[in-house]
């Protein structure tokens, strides 16, 4: 079962590459970007098809090694949702 | 004589590049033992001191420090320094105990969003960690910093109880010992270049006093933190 961790700053945390980003689409001429975060993306295939457990062991996964919960929040999604 | 020799466990991660640069300081320049210690492996043979070294632990893959905390070894590292032995992580060693929780907080990537390889100046804001009771409290030292993510943070919390409890080590300044903007190399909250535990055995640092601890290299401060280690040891 294909599941999905976003995996980005928490609200709050400086992230100095959303801020330069954001700055590099301002020169490009985006006059309309006011803040800009970046994150990752881990797109997990799961065995397993049991939403309700899937979510949990992606869960798990996030907070054990895919963020550090320090400075970074995470969701778990299914493509499916989208 | 040799017996009594006090021993360093230098670990290696794949990826690890300043494991010779610590295992000279422990051999050639103070005299005592030195042992590798691969990560699959989880015997410190018998050491008095563990250096975790600078590098790119697991190619800094997912974090840095992130993939390292996993081996075999950490296991074992940990054990050590929960009963007070003493552990030191230099730059992605420092990363990598705090990726492990021996540390408190994380570093980011540095504010200007480059690698940064140059001479820092810090002033020593604890002197009576294990790796650093030869120096003077306030001692202003100089030491080279090489690192990508070095722009340490934790929550308010976090932050609140290291400044109380003497948990900050070493905070960037300028020449004159002052704390300011442009003397924080990487955008380290409070300026904050080195930490330790509360019981003063566990320290990391993003500068290096592996690349500093010899005369002939126009520097050797780096040299006493290695140096108050071994001094802090109980006699042979």
């Amino acid at each position: 079962m294909r599941v999905e961790v976003r995996v980005y700053p928490k609200e709050g945390v400086l992230d100095p590459q959303g801020k330069a980003i954001a700055s590099a689409l301002g020169r490009l001429g985006h006059a309309s970007v006011e803040d800009v975060r970046a994150g990752k993306i881990f797109f997990l295939d799961l065995r397993g098809d049991d939403p309700v457990a899937v979510e949990a062991e992606a869960r798990r996964m996030a907070e054990e090694l895919l963020a550090n919960t320090v400075i970074e929040g995470y969701d778990v999604r299914f493509p499916a949702d989208l | 004589m040799t017996g009594s020799k006090r021993k360093f466990a230098i670990v290696v991660f794949p990826g690890s590049n300043c494991d010779q640069d610590c295992h000279y300081v422990a051999t050639e320049l103070m005299g005592c033992d030195a042992e590798y210690v691969w990560h699959h492996d989880t015997d410190l043979k018998n050491s008095d001191v563990v250096i975790l070294p600078g590098g790119f632990a697991y190619g800094d893959y997912l974090r840095a420090g992130a993939l390292a905390r996993f081996s075999p070894v950490m296991e074992s590292v940990i054990r050590f320094a929960m009963d007070g032995g003493p552990v030191l992580g230099i730059c992605n060693g420092f990363q990598v105990l705090l990726e492990a929780g021996l540390l408190p907080g994380a570093v980011r990537v540095n504010r200007g969003l480059r690698y940064v390889c140059r001479d820092v100046h810090m002033r020593v804001e604890n002197a009576s960690t294990v790796f650093t009771r030869l120096y003077e409290p306030g001692q202003i030292v100089k030491m080279p910093i090489g690192h990508m993510e070095g722009n340490y943070t934790a929550p308010p919390e976090t932050l609140t109880e290291l400044e109380f409890e003497s948990g900050v080590v070493f905070r960037y300044c300028d020449e004159e010992g002052r704390v300011t903007d442009e003397a924080n190399p990487n955008g380290a909250t409070a300026g904050i270049a080195g930490i330790s535990n509360r019981e003063g055995n566990i320290v990391g640092l993003m500068p290096h006093p592996d690349r500093c601890a010899e005369a002939l290299l126009g520097n050797d401060v780096g040299r006493r933190m290695f140096e108050s280690a071994v001094a802090s040891l109980a006699p042979a």
